[in-house]
């Protein structure tokens, strides 16, 4: 039961992939469907078994690597995180596979597109029950690729492709990062299975190592090492870019890399090595002013975005910010709290932006939008209750984690602690702001689209509807259902050994005590943002433009997502196009294969025109050379014996 | 001294002259209508010289044994070879019957001069003596010189004869203007005389020297290698297909062997001086052969520089001048004879619309006129340009392998990189033959002899590898006895 709920999807992908001539659009669809669905009920049983009724286990598989002293398993370790992973992921997974029956319907390439769906499932659930660090690379790399290939699933758009090598390359980046944390795990534990690293960690807390000439402290090194890649994974600040360019992939696929299958890899990392990160209080503080400044950064570039995938995608970056500072100030539990709360309703609100689009004929533009509202109400009801839990506003499920996480930071009482409390609830505030203004643009208002467009408008099918009740279900009572055990009372229980919180620094027991002020903070932004929102884009429609033309500057610096891009684009893409050109044309070009192959064809030819020049046909030319021959040979011989 | 074990070791070689006349005497009585029965028994006669000359060595074993007054000598080399020879010029038998049918050259006087040429390549090969030596000589070439000419309406064809003729009589003279020389100086024409005088390893006198040298440029002009291989590519492209298919093999091999044993035996006290010689040979004949070719059009001419090429690989094992070396170009020469037979035999298969084409490019897109065809080509082109798994790359191997071991890198080094050269044009056929627009297909149909010779050809190129050891072996145990210790 624990391995098919992890290898249900990759035996689908498997058919879907290789079959999918032969079983049709339905087979793969069907196939797909009912093994993701099959692995979600075997998800929740196993969450059951694991993480309620406490028989957390190892389930050895064989071994992968057995060289020198590296010796690597495959094994799935299944632990209260791991198994909430699971569940999360099969469930949401499985919702996005059904929803892809709609929503790709008219697509030529359907068993394709669900083999792609279902591996990009089985590699997350192979990162997250990862038993040492290569898997958890295995899992890693897996799902890079996959996004790779699903974000350029249109293939024959340009854009599409870049944005899936942008994807890679950035991926790349944190990967790097991550090998060598890797590395360093080997270097100074001497093994890669989690359970030894994990054991040696108190012992090793004050080593150092040397690290680019100087003695820095062992553990440290490790943890921001490791953190670069989960910072590439989860699109935090600086490595951010690839996420919003990911839009191009079709909506499902967003659904599924912005909920549940790839940029909260990063975040499970932390949490599944919170036993290395608690040793480490820099890397800790690091991780918290990356992930408080991820929420506030990402927040501020939604508001001016006018694509609607692409303020959600933001959306994503900015939540998964505050992930991030909830672990960064040990709060585990609050952040895969968070983690999967968003997972349902990023998942509802991408879904219902695909169904949006769906019903514009594929328009994204949400200035070209408007006055939706009455002709597809249930989309639109949908939409609420995922902005509902995404700003936070009781008593969705968003309301619950997200405070949490804010009154945790509070808790923490340090400086880091402080910055990332402000601008979490700056942040609280930019999030409501953005999520209505998206609301208000797209249903409320005139139509501002083409007759032609809103004549087709329609109501998606049920086939994707319905998987969007069961996410906002999901964005209603998870908050609810959970709190007790990942972050509540409950929790100590519920967690067990799989997430370590050192004495000193549980700052969820601290969150309880919080002022009331501070508590309720966020909640109040988030009304308030909704309230502004209201004003700016509904009462008086005028504001918008007019504060855009005051605040110019940094109405562009929004818009242009802080020149990040253009950033990269001088500092680091130009140089390296212009290297690449030059090493191409003129190192590869034309000294390697001027000098190398096409200089050797050139004189070959030309030999061979000199040599058959030669063969002029006339005897006493043959005869010559033959007599030379005998003179060269006579000569070399008479004098070789001289000398 | 009885006259009757003396002629026993020389049976086969007078079978095969006294079949060749009684032949002749058969097609010039019967006449025209008897052409396909004279072939076959020439077929048949030469089946029977190969049990005759296998059946001792098979029953007995062959051992050294000089006859006819130091005249012949009969040793695993010459058996070897001469086989390698009679199985050569029986297949060229069969591809050729069709051919000359065909282009309406069939005259009862050819199979008829292929068993005198194979005769005298025989005698070649058994020699022992210098005048044994031009005597067997001799004999191959003035048939051969008949044969090239032997479509003798085609004015290509006479020409081929004709140039051929005056430049082998012109090598004639030089190898016999050597061969007086080393009997001026040495005192004698025998092979075991020589190397008793040379075997001390003294240095030979200039008269000796300039000797040694016309033979071997007279034996040069034989194997066709640089610089004296120019007749080469006139005669293979001039003369009918299937003579040049046996120009390409039965000849090549005798001449080889031939240099091989007058190297090793009488002059090899000599190696030393005319190791450099035999290594820029090679040199020069690997490396014209393979730029060379590039420019051809005509796939006979190309073969030409093809077999210009392999001889120059050949040769690399007598540079190496070690048993290794003997054993490299022995099964560097049994693999060839199969390679250039099967690709021969395609080449015959070339005929469009009742005439024969020699384009290289008439052969594009043979795979989907006539798959089975391509297919064959492809493995003899392969194999030519030395591509493992197939037999021609163990036949280059062999002589590389032979050539660093015996201390010459830089030959086996310019041996790989000619053959590199070597490859793109052999390459360039297989990739017209698969990847380029389809010419017309050839007229049906090749006929049995054809389609048996290129299927049993290209079974043996392909599965060498499967079952490499009776060549192998038999060729080490040749190789052994020619170094004694």
């Amino acid at each position: 039961m624990h391995v098919a709920a992890v290898f249900l999807p990759l035996i689908a992908a498997f058919i879907a992939g290789f079959f999918g001539r032969w079983i049709g659009d339905r087979g793969a669809q069907l196939v797909t469907c009912l093994a993701l669905v099959a692995a979600a009920v075997l998800g929740a049983i196993v969450f059951w078994s694991v993480a309620i009724v406490g028989h957390a286990r190892t389930i050895d598989l064989l071994t992968w690597i057995d060289a020198g002293d590296l010796r690597v398993r495959w094994a799935l370790r299944y632990d209260t995180l791991s198994a909430v992973m699971v569940a999360a992921v099969t469930l949401v997974s499985a919702m996005v596979h059904i929803y892809s029956v709609g929503y790709m319907a008219h697509d030529k390439s359907v068993p394709r597109f669900m083999s792609y769906l279902s591996l990009f499932t089985f590699f997350m659930l192979m990162l997250v029950t990862a038993d040492n660090f290569v898997q958890l690379f295995f899992g890693w790399e897996g799902v890079g690729l996959m996004s790779y290939l699903l974000i350029g699933f249109w293939y024959d758009r340009p854009s599409a492709n870049a944005a899936a090598i942008k994807a890679f390359i950035v991926n790349r980046i944190g990967d790097f990062g991550f090998a060598l944390g890797i590395f360093a795990v080997y270097l100074i534990f001497g093994s890669l299975q989690f359970d030894t690293v994990f054991a040696a960690a108190p012992d090793v807390a004050h080593n150092t190592i040397p690290f680019l000439g100087h003695q820095v402290d062992a553990i440290t090194v490790t943890c921001i090492l490791l953190f670069i890649g989960a910072m590439g994974k989860s699109a935090q600040l600086g490595l951010h870019t690839w996420l919003p360019d990911a839009m191009e992939g079709p909506t499902p696929v967003s659904a599924l890399i912005h909920a549940a299958t790839m940029v909260t890899a990063g975040v499970f990392m932390l949490a599944r090595l919170s036993p290395l990160f608690e040793y480490s209080p820099t890397a800790l503080a690091v991780v918290v002013v990356i992930g408080g400044s991820t929420a506030m950064f990402a927040a501020t570039i939604g508001m001016a975005q006018n694509d609607i995938k692409r303020v959600i995608a933001y959306s994503t970056c900015s939540q998964l910010g505050y992930m991030f500072f909830a672990a960064g100030v040990s709060a585990y539990g609050a952040a895969i709290f968070h983690l999967v709360t968003h997972a349902f309703f990023k998942a509802l609100l991408f879904l219902a932006a695909g169904s949006v689009i769906h019903a514009m004929s594929g328009e994204q533009d949400m200035r070209k939008m408007g006055g939706l509202r009455t002709l597809i109400p249930a989309t639109y009801l949908l939409m609420w209750v995922g902005s509902l839990a995404l700003a936070g506003i009781w008593p969705f499920a968003g309301y619950y984690s997200k405070d949490v996480i804010i009154e945790a930071a509070w808790a923490s009482g340090t400086g880091v602690g402080h910055y990332a409390y402000w601008l979490g609830v700056f942040a609280a505030f930019l999030t409501a702001f953005y999520s209505w203004r998206l609301i208000f643009l797209t249903f409320h208002g005139k139509p501002r689209a083409s007759k032609e467009v809103m004549a087709h408008v329609h109501e998606s099918p049920p086939v994707m509807i319905l998987p969007l009740l069961v996410l906002a279900a999901g964005a209603l009572f998870a908050g609810m259902a959970g709190y007790h055990w990942f972050v509540g009372e409950g929790r100590d229980a519920f967690w067990g050994d799989s997430i370590l919180v050192l004495p000193g620094h549980d700052n969820l027991a601290g969150a309880e005590t919080v002022p009331f002020w501070a508590a309720k903070l966020p909640l109040a932004m988030g009304l308030g943002g909704i309230f502004v929102a209201w004003i700016a884009y509904v009462v008086e429609t005028g504001i918008p433009a007019l504060t855009a033309r005051w605040l110019r500057p940094v109405y562009l610096l929004f818009l242009n997502k802080w020149y990040f891009d253009e950033l990269y684009d001088a500092i680091i893409v130009r140089p390296a196009m212009w290297l690449g050109i030059r090493l191409w044309k003129d190192g590869d070009g034309a000294v390697i294969d001027g000098l190398g192959p096409d200089g050797f064809a050139k004189v070959t030819r030309g030999m061979a025109a000199v040599l058959s020049r030669f063969q002029t046909g006339y005897l006493y030319h043959y005869v010559f050379a033959m007599f030379v021959g005998a003179v060269v040979l006579v000569s070399w011989y008479v004098l070789r014996q001289a000398g | 001294m009885t006259a009757a074990p003396d002629f026993l070791p020389v049976l086969p070689e007078m079978f095969l002259g006294a079949s060749g006349m009684v032949l002749l005497i058969v097609g010039a009585y019967a006449g025209a209508r008897a052409i396909r029965a004279v072939t076959w028994l020439a077929v048949l006669a030469l089946a029977a010289t190969a049990a005759i000359l296998l059946y001792p060595a098979w029953t007995a074993g062959v051992t050294r044994q000089v006859s006819l007054f130091g005249m012949f000598v009969t040793d695993g080399l010459g058996v070897f070879t001469q086989t390698l020879v009679i199985i050569g010029s029986l297949l060229s038998l069969l591809i050729a019957m069709r051919f000359n049918e065909r282009e309406g050259i069939a005259r009862f006087e050819f199979p008829v001069l292929v068993l005198i040429a194979t005769a005298g390549m025989m005698m070649m090969i058994a020699a022992n003596d210098l005048i044994a030596l031009y005597l067997g000589l001799e004999l191959q070439s003035l048939a051969l010189y008949v044969l090239a000419a032997f479509a003798r309406d085609d004015v290509r064809s006479t020409e081929a004869g004709l140039k051929y003729f005056v430049l082998g009589a012109v090598a004639s003279g030089m190898l016999l203007f050597g061969a007086s020389m080393v009997y001026g100086f040495a005192g004698t024409t025998s092979f075991d005389g020589l190397a008793k005088l040379f075997a001390g390893g003294g240095a030979a006198g200039v008269g000796l020297i300039t000797g040694i040298v016309f033979i071997s440029v007279g034996l040069a002009f034989k194997v066709s290698a640089v610089p004296f291989h120019m007749w080469t590519p006139d005669v293979y492209e001039g003369a009918p297909t299937p003579v040049t298919a046996f120009f390409s093999i039965a000849p090549k091999i005798a001449a080889l062997t031939l240099f091989l044993r007058v190297m090793l035996q009488p002059f090899g006290g000599l190696f030393g001086d005319w190791q450099q010689i035999i290594w820029a040979i090679s040199v020069a004949s690997m490396a014209w052969g393979a730029f060379a070719a590039i420019a051809q059009r005509n796939i006979k001419r190309l073969m030409a520089y093809s077999s210009i090429g392999h001889v120059g690989y050949a040769l690399i094992g007598l540079a190496a001048g070690t048993a290794a070396g003997v054993r490299g170009v022995l099964v560097y020469i049994a693999i060839y004879l199969f390679m250039n037979v099967g690709t021969f035999a395609g080449i015959l298969c070339m005929r469009r619309n009742g005439k024969m084409v020699e384009g290289i490019d008439d052969l594009a897109g043979l795979s989907r006129t006539h798959p089975a065809l391509a297919l064959a080509l492809a493995i003899f082109m392969f194999s030519l340009a030395g591509i493992p798994p197939l037999a021609g790359f163990f036949g280059k191997l062999y002589v590389f392998m032979a050539a660093i071991d015996a201390g010459l890198p830089v030959l086996a080094v310019i041996g790989v990189l000619t053959s590199v050269v070597g490859a793109y044009y052999y390459l360039r056929i297989v990739k017209l033959m698969y990847f380029d627009e389809a010419q017309g297909a050839f007229d049906r149909p090749f006929g049995g002899e054809v389609a048996a010779v290129l299927l049993v050809c290209a079974v043996a190129i392909l599965f060498f590898i499967a079952w490499p050891g009776p060549l192998l072996n038999g060729a080490d145990a040749v190789a052994a006895t020619l170094f004694p210790g």
